[in-house]
């Protein structure tokens, strides 16, 4: 299978020909064209090509809730979403805190062919924050895992925490923290502030969320470890984040696209979609996390991609469950929010939405490689974008199995036209391709 | 109006006319056949997820005196859990040609859903959700204050006139108090000035934006004078001595001691000033026996005017609306 990017302009730089072949990329430039012979051409022209976008964060559901998305279909809104990699959290039923459930998820993304997931594990047994969950057995396992994490749950107590980010040096693994101190948040349904106050929703304080980091960061210090933090959603974490890499502790952080784009002010409706964890924040929160993101103190954009059924969220917003889809819109949100203003470049773009997440997620290397460099040689991992399409968000046409985005109506600018996964197109012209990777 | 969710959505014109009409309403009430035919045919349903007997008889008593159909619907505990959905419950509703539905729910924001997700086309009347709203309670304490402070001669319940330059506290579990938000909505925009009243850890943060004042101390207030002074209620679950770390204050005695309106501050009270509580009354906690007795308290009165208001208002949502479109 060969395949002719015409006139693309990788990291959005000068435009160029990349002719993949036998799942690499095999040239570019003047020889790609060359070398295409029976090539499928892609006419790319003004497409931004950037290497297969990595997630490290999605909520796949299965195994357990199937009714609201599958490793498969939760695969495909990932290609569409300009997605090659995908890191599955470790909240499923059964949680996904031993060596059989991690290698289940790892082949069910094998079998569904259209991006790569790599299952996370989960750091204490069923997610309880009691004791550790057998991280070397993860490890070990064929689904070979290097990203733990009991996302969903804080891991709150001090020592568990400690030991795990200890213990996870012996195979590079890195412990992923969902910062949310229990005790603060007992019963939390949005960010604490002028808008719970008037709505009369228990408040989810920025501190509860705070208070965590500082600790985490301060402990991976003490114990020589590096530690990832998830969805950073205040104006006081981006800041710590910052104070603790200007002192040289091995911290990385996520902004999720939502974190990126929208504010406490949306729970006024009482709309579920908008419920979320950690909550929506102020307007002083989403530009602290936008000028962290484009200064390079938070590393990556996650989707934290929740989906949920129609039920979970057709209710009363204390009835709802927190979370909403990703997948299919994170790429335009960054675009939009970040690019379109200025921001961050393309470049940035692939730095904090593939090569850094596949560093992080220690999946840069090995025979299921991503966010390697556009150059001959590497994997075709490949996303192109239009950076101007101006397009509107339509939950109903997603391929993920629920409908839980907040962005229905809203028009964003830059869109995935393609995705190529090892020199297969997943998806061309926007869409799905009709082949199923058995 | 379309539905009454919060007391924030009422202007001053509205609120004004409310109260008017309440009047009205009230005056039909001291004649001997107390019902008017006005919402004959029209049903409507008290939909109460939460249990609430006086509020419930109340709109009861508002809707029969107006001639409707009344359906008590009592979903006590089958929400938030799993039980019969909100959703399946409105649909049911819609489906018996519901044309009002006053709703009473533990979560906030839950009227708001009804009224708004496309479930039911009736007018959804808030019965108070979570600690979030209650305007009708809000409604009938302005009553009771414009009746007490700004009636005359010749309009003893103060018809057309609002509460301008009137001084109100509200004493208690602010944070909790679905109360005490729809009074700071509903008095300010009638023209009082308010004053909270509580300890700190009862005091919502993001509460600096709202449009009164915040006070931790009881006895200041009293001595600046208010003209009535709403005692809130306090819930046993908030309180100490076996609450554990949560708990908002240290003890029952303690609260009473700084916050509870006992026989000395009520002596200290100006003349005319009047003694509020939305019941019930934790005699002893936040309001002694003397207080609640006292000539100056109109508690009982309150509920009285709870009838008035909630027929002003179901008649203003049903006859009103629904003969202009």
């Amino acid at each position: 299978m060969r395949h002719l990017l015409r006139g693309v302009a990788p990291l959005g730089g000068e435009r160029t020909d990349v002719l993949l072949a036998d799942g690499v990329i095999v040239a570019i430039g003047a020889d790609a064209s060359r070398e295409a012979g029976s090539a499928t051409v892609l006419d790319g022209d003004g497409l931004v090509a950037l290497p297969g976008l990595v997630d490290l964060h999605t909520h796949l559901r299965e195994p357990g809730r199937e009714d609201a998305e599958t490793v498969a279909s939760g695969s495909r809104a990932a290609a569409l979403g300009g997605y090659t990699a995908v890191h599955a959290m470790a909240n499923t039923s059964p949680v996904a805190d031993t060596a059989g459930v991690v290698e289940q998820v790892w082949r069910l993304g094998q079998d569904a062919g259209r991006v790569d997931v790599f299952p996370v594990g989960a750091v204490s047994v069923g997610l309880r924050g009691e004791q550790l969950a057998e991280l070397g057995a993860m490890a070990q396992s064929a689904a070979r895992v290097r990203v733990f994490s009991d996302d969903g749950m804080c891991v709150h107590d001090p020592v568990l925490m400690r030991r795990a980010l200890e213990y996870v040096k012996a195979f590079d693994g890195v412990v992923a923290q969902h910062a949310q101190e229990p005790r603060l948040t007992q019963g939390a349904q949005m960010h604490e502030g002028i808008v719970s106050a008037e709505l009369g929703l228990a408040g989810w304080p920025a501190v509860a969320e705070e208070s965590i980091v500082a600790r985490d960061v301060l402990l991976a210090q003490h114990v020589g470890s590096r530690v990832h933090v998830l969805h950073v959603s205040t104006a006081g974490s981006v800041e710590i984040v910052r104070w603790a890499k200007a002192r040289g502790i091995a911290v990385t952080a996520e902004a999720t696209p939502h974190h990126l784009s929208l504010t406490d002010e949306r729970a006024r409706g009482y709309d579920p979609l908008f419920k979320v964890n950690p909550p929506l924040r102020t307007a002083e929160d989403v530009e602290a996390v936008r000028a962290g993101l484009a200064d390079g103190t938070i590393d990556v954009v996650g989707t934290d991609h929740a989906p949920h059924t129609r039920e979970d969220k057709d209710c009363e917003w204390a009835a709802a469950a927190f979370g909403m889809t990703g997948l299919e819109t994170a790429l335009g949100i960054v675009s939009t929010t970040m690019v379109a203003t200025g921001r961050l470049t393309w470049a940035d773009v692939a730095r904090v939405m593939s090569t850094t997440p596949a560093r992080i997620g220690r999946v840069a290397s090995g025979p299921h490689a991503h966010g390697r460099p556009l150059a001959v040689g590497e994997p075709a991992n490949v996303t192109l974008v239009d950076p101007t399409a101006r397009w509107t968000v339509d939950p109903s046409r997603h391929a993920s199995t629920s409908r839980n985005s907040p962005y229905g109506g809203t028009e964003l600018t830059g869109r995935v036209i393609a995705t190529f996964l090892r020199g297969r197109p997943t998806v061309l012209d926007g869409a799905l391709t009709e082949e199923e990777h058995a | 109006m379309r539905h009454l969710l919060s007391a924030a959505d009422l202007d001053h014109t509205t609120a004004v006319h409310i109260l008017d009409t309440a009047a009205e309403m009230a005056k039909t009430q001291s004649r001997e056949i107390k019902k008017l035919p006005t919402l004959r045919g029209r049903t409507v349903v008290n939909l109460f997820f939460e249990d609430s007997t006086r509020t419930r008889i109340s709109f009861e008593a508002a809707a029969k005196r107006l001639s409707a159909d009344v359906i008590n619907f009592s979903a006590k505990g089958s929400s938030v859990s799993k039980g019969e959905s909100l959703k399946d419950t409105a649909l049911t509703l819609q489906a018996m040609g519901a044309d009002a539905v006053v709703v009473r729910h533990q979560a906030s924001g839950a009227p708001h859903r009804l009224a708004n997700a496309g479930w039911l086309e009736a007018a959804v009347l808030n019965a108070g959700d979570g600690t979030h709203q209650h305007p009708t309670q809000a409604l009938l304490d302005s009553f009771t204050v414009r009746r007490h402070l700004r009636g005359t001669d010749v309009e003893p319940d103060g018809v057309g006139s609002d509460l301008a330059g009137l001084h109100v506290a509200i004493v208690g579990d602010v944070l909790h108090s679905r109360v005490a938000r729809s009074n700071v909505d509903l008095l300010t925009t009638l023209g009082a000035r308010v004053t909270l009243v509580a300890p700190p850890t009862l005091v919502p943060v993001g509460a600096e934006t709202w449009p009164c004042e915040v006070s931790y101390h009881l006895d200041e207030v009293v001595d600046a004078g208010p003209d009535a002074v709403m005692m809130l209620r306090v819930q046993r679950e908030r309180m100490g001595g076996g609450g554990g770390a949560t708990s908002f204050f240290p003890s029952p005695l303690e609260y009473t001691r700084q916050y509870g309106l006992d026989a000395r501050r009520l002596a200290r009270l100006p003349e005319h000033a009047i003694v509020m509580h939305p019941g019930p009354m934790n005699r002893g906690l936040e309001i002694s026996a003397d207080a609640a007795d006292s000539p100056r308290a109109v508690i009982v009165e309150q509920v009285a005017n709870g009838v008035a208001v909630r027929m002003a208002v179901l008649y203003l949502l049903l006859a009103g609306e629904r003969e202009k479109a």
